[in-house]
């Protein structure tokens, strides 16, 4: 058993890694997931509707699973059909999800009216709409940093609300019955022309592709503009008709109908649109795949092996450790990689994606480490480092998608494949020298299991972090300076987020110079290393939160309170640091050699 | 460590001495990042970083007192440190090389900051579609321009830099033959037609447009999309006593015209310009998005660059990322404005702008160096077996410094 430990974890892991990555089939009797894989044009890229359902879902109700009424789990798709077919049903949903109390009563809810859930249906707030857009008016002039938690509140659910409502007005306006009896008849259609003037108005969606094969997004309409057109040009287009048609079948419960349209229409866009076809399966292939999401589990468990093998089954544990954490970062890597290839763009290009890269980094580092060491501590900081990025990248990825397209300023893919990447970095490797640290502290301070070599080693590896962070987060500052130089005409602006990179450099200058100057030991180079997460945390979000400058680009409420309560954390910690060694229950450090003050 | 005497030329020499500048600066950064959300970018690099102390008032007064370093003491005690240092510990070995790089290429990074905080000058120039200019204005530097418009093959401009029409003392120039009394300056005000102010105070002005017109001062603003509207009332006095009191905004948009003698004078409060030896045309400019959302995919003004002495005629397209390079000032598509009418360009003069990446290699090669050394000796001793004791652990006095 204890031989073989290493080699079954791995194995088990790979196979439910396998399972995840099965593609999946259709449950019912619709083919949800040819639907889903339908392009669409929205936020200036053709994506599958699948991604349309599963960002709407987590931007309005925070998660993607959604319930119906009667308790049944829906697949996003299904949620979707019903926005587009069937608004009365879809209006019943529990998707809003409102946290704030003086938001509720806006409504005469209570946090209790929802048999405990804290997400609402349209159906149960269409009463106090009006209300609500009236606050909405009010709040809406008030300065972005200046408002109010109620303020906030209020703007961000009636943009979701916005939102949802016009949805439904992607293929057909809501109160459609029968699209396609109505194509029939011209003097009906042209009838209509206030209800497609609505749909274009509102419709977010572009799901009408250009009649000719075009590499350009420039053609894709929505269905609105596309039957306005059909009123002069005569004939309405086919893409109009089976949408519609799918409304009809979808709307009748009449499977076999959905399926042959979608397999018709998917024959008929083939040849125009391969490549669009293609990357959409893809991107829903991604989708249900969730990598990220495998991985973070992964690092759960490499983690607690990784510290029980400080415990018990050093070499064991500690190697299962490292085969799940390299398995979790072939994964990430893989959908890092994806992302990439979907997008066209190197690895980071927003916060979000700063984030899984920040993750990737600090685990490729902690997994040279590992091999040089072998014991169990690179693990255990590599997966903390990569559980912990991935939850705030989930956090970050409920305000939308989070493949976006880039601004004019943004696009340049040699600036954020060098800039980007090596800020990004030295961010990554600041924190794993913190991170390192921490472990140093937690072990000597509060277990006995910090013996002197480990110590040593810990030492050496912050020590070579700290090197790497320097130079990357240097390397990374400069290159922005020349981008900026390149952009705006000056080096160096002072902006906020450049002024954070300074101060991760200034920082790591800092550790450096007490080192070789012989002001700190051991243990204040553990402290100082800490520090360092507080300063790239700070230039990380902090910086973005003040609200100005040219990267206030992700500004987010609770990632505020997150802020502060990691900050809090490091300095306790640093704190613990700071007690005196006598009382450091790890012997080798407390007992007779006093050197590491 | 401490000795009974502290010995200043230990002290300018040490790595301590670093470490105390080093974390000042990230002070000083950090206070100033902060501070950006009241006084913006621009005040706050005056602030802090183009000075030698940070001033704070006593509340209650209008003391100031230095609170703080500034931003070229702290980058000036740095150069110093760190020339002290190496002149004093002076020793050329390999192992050296990369800290001696490094070193040499922040001292650069340093002066050429300094450098550019003296010389660099911002300016922008606004062109619509088909028109010509010859010259950029200033952000934020504002002149009175007197322009003799009497002969009608030239105009003879006289331009007051407005920092002088916040004092009280008249400016004469003999060019004109008035002088100017500033009345009243306001950094910023707000202009309203008399007839829609029921309770205004008495008006200042006393001839042109300005009679009819009340300019109330209001705090200055330092958001990055609300501009200031420097405002202020100058008097013209002649031989024979006052020619009239005059109102003078940037939100004017006519200039006052006077006559005088028989010669003919335009006034007008504009930004300050910096004339061009070329002019550009704006022949298109297009602002592209992605379809389907508002997110700017390019913006792009194509323009026609003509130099006074007819050596240049060509047609340049400036856009993102891409900017024109052109007489020692570089132009960035910076904006746009009136539905895509208006171009907004940056101007850009700065003599030392190549100094930064001639710095920032060296520092990188440094880097490189260094750590390199440290890494290759590192994996060395692991190869040869000998065991690694961390340098920070030894007992009794610290490893002797790196120097420096």
């Amino acid at each position: 058993m204890r031989r073989h430990f290493a080699l079954a974890t791995l194995l088990l892991a790979l196979a439910w890694v396998c399972s995840t990555l099965v593609p999946r089939g259709n449950s019912g009797g619709f083919d949800l997931v040819g639907f889903g894989r339908l392009p669409v044009l929205a936020d200036g890229r053709l994506k599958p509707m699948d991604t349309i359902a599963r960002t709407s879902l987590l931007m309005l109700q925070g998660r993607q699973r959604l319930a119906a009424a009667d308790g049944h789990e829906l697949a996003p798709e299904e949620w979707l059909l019903d926005v587009l077919y069937r608004p009365a049903i879809a209006d019943t949903y529990r998707i809003f999800r409102i946290d704030n109390p003086d938001v509720l009563s806006l409504f005469g809810l209570n946090q209790g009216d929802s048999a405990g859930q804290v997400r609402f249906s349209f159906a149960q707030l269409d009463s106090g709409l009006s209300e609500l857009e009236r606050q909405a008016q009010l709040a809406g002039p008030v300065d972005a940093a200046a408002r109010t938690a109620f303020q906030r509140a209020v703007i961000e659910l009636y943009s979701h609300l916005d939102y949802y409502n016009r949805l439904k007005y992607a293929v057909q306006t809501p109160d459609r019955v029968d699209l396609l009896a109505d194509m029939e008849s011209p003097a009906r259609l042209a009838a209509d022309r206030p209800s497609f003037e609505a749909m274009e108005t509102f419709s977010l969606l572009r799901a009408i592709p250009p009649a000719a094969p075009s590499v350009s997004i420039d053609g894709w309409r929505s269905a609105g503009r596309s039957l306005l057109d059909s009123l002069s040009a005569g004939a309405v287009s086919p893409s109009v008709g089976f949408y519609a048609a799918l409304g009809v079948a979808w709307r009748g419960h009449q499977p076999e109908a959905f399926n042959t349209l979608i397999q018709a229409y998917r024959a008929e866009l083939s040849p125009r649109f391969a490549a669009a076809l293609s990357r959409c399966a893809w991107e829903d292939f991604f989708n249900h795949a969730e990598p990220f999401y495998t991985s973070l589990i992964l690092y759960v468990a490499a983690f607690l092996l990784a510290v029980i093998s400080w415990l018990k089954w050093p070499a064991e544990l500690g190697r299962a450790a490292f085969h799940l954490m390299a398995l979790a970062f072939a994964l990430a890597t893989a959908g890092i990689l994806t992302r990439m290839w979907l997008e066209g763009r190197p690895p980071v290009t927003n916060l979000y994606s700063s984030a899984l890269f920040i993750g990737w980094g600090s685990v490729a580092l902690c997994l040279i480490l590992e091999r040089i060491n072998r014991n169990a501590v690179a693990s255990s900081a590599g997966s903390l480092i990569g559980f912990g990025t991935l939850v705030i990248a989930h956090n970050l990825s409920l305000s939308g998608d989070t493949l976006e397209m880039m601004r004019a300023v943004l696009d340049s893919n040699f600036w954020l494949a060098t800039h980007v990447v090596a800020v990004t970095t030295g961010y990554a490797s600041t924190f794993l020298a913190g991170f390192l640290a921490i472990i140093y502290i937690v072990r000597g301070v509060l277990s006995r299991t910090l013996d002197r070599e480990t110590a040593d080693s810990l030492a050496r590896m912050v020590y070579g972090i700290v090197c790497f962070a320097t130079l990357f987060s240097f390397v990374g500052t400069v290159l922005g300076g020349i981008w900026a130089d390149q952009s705006w005409g000056r080096f160096w602006g002072w902006d906020p987020k450049e002024n954070g990179a300074l101060i991760i450099v200034l920082w790591n200058a800092v550790i450096l110079h007490c080192r070789w100057g012989g002001l700190v030991r051991q243990r204040g180079l553990m402290c100082l290393a800490i520090f360092g997460n507080i300063v790239t945390a700070w230039s990380w979000f902090g910086t973005n939160m003040l609200g100005i400058g040219l990267h206030s680009y992700g500004f987010t409420n609770a990632a505020f309170q997150g802020l502060i309560a990691f900050v809090a954390l490091q300095l306790a910690l640093i704190a613990l640091g700071s007690v005196p060694l006598q009382k450091w229950r790890s012997a080798a450090l407390s007992g007779a050699k006093r050197a590491a003050g | 460590m401490a000795s009974p005497r502290p010995n200043p030329l230990a002290i300018l020499t040490s790595i301590r001495l670093t470490v105390v500048l080093l974390v000042l600066s990230i002070v000083l950064v950090f206070t100033a990042t902060l501070d950006q959300v009241h006084l913006g970018v621009w005040g706050v690099q005056e602030k802090y970083f183009r000075s030698f102390f940070v001033f704070s008032q006593i509340a209650g007064t209008s003391i100031f007192v230095p609170v703080f370093p500034g931003g070229y003491l702290l980058g000036a005690a740095l150069i110093v440190n760190l020339l002290a240092a190496h002149a004093y510990r002076f020793r050329l070995s390999w192992r050296k090389s990369g800290i001696w790089l490094t070193h040499a290429g922040i001292i650069l990074l340093l002066v050429a900051e300094g450098i550019s905080g003296i010389l660099q000058k911002d300016n922008q120039m606004r062109i619509d579609v088909g028109q010509t200019r010859r010259y950029s204005e200033s952000f934020r530097e504002n002149e009175l321009a007197i322009i003799e418009t009497t002969h009608p093959g030239y105009d003879d401009v006289v331009s007051v830099p407005s920092e002088l029409l916040s004092e009280s003392a008249s400016i004469q120039h003999p060019k004109l033959p008035f002088v100017v009394r500033p009345v009243a300056y306001y950094p910023n005000a707000t202009l309203r037609m008399r007839s829609q102010v029921p309770n205004a105070p008495p008006g200042v002005a006393t001839a042109g447009e300005g009679t009819d017109i009340v300019a109330t001062p209001v705090p200055v603003t330092t958001k990055p999309d609300e501009a200031n509207w420097p405002t202020g009332y100058v008097e013209l006095v002649g031989p024979e006593g006052s020619i009239g009191t005059f109102l003078i905004s940037t939100m004017l948009l006519e200039p006052e015209t006077i006559t005088y003698q028989g010669r003919t004078w335009r006034l007008a409060l504009r930004a300050k310009r910096d004339y061009l030896p070329f002019s550009i045309t704006l022949k298109k400019f297009t602002h592209d998005i992605y379809p389907g959302t508002d997110i700017p995919r390019d913006f792009a003004s194509t323009i026609l660059l003509k130099s006074d002495d007819g050596r240049d005629d060509r047609e340049v397209r400036i856009f993102m990322n891409n900017p024109l390079r052109y007489a020692g000032r570089a132009f960035y598509q910076a904006g746009y404005a009136n539905n895509d009418h208006t171009t907004v360009l940056q101007v850009v003069r700065n003599p030392s702008w190549r100094i930064p990446y001639l710095s920032c290699a060296l520092i990188v090669l440094g880097l490189l160096v260094q750590f390199g050394i440290h890494l290759f000796g590192f994996f060395l001793r692991r190869r040869s077996g000998t065991p690694q004791p961390s340098p920070a652990l030894r007992p009794g006095p610290a490893p002797s410094p790196p120097a420096p």
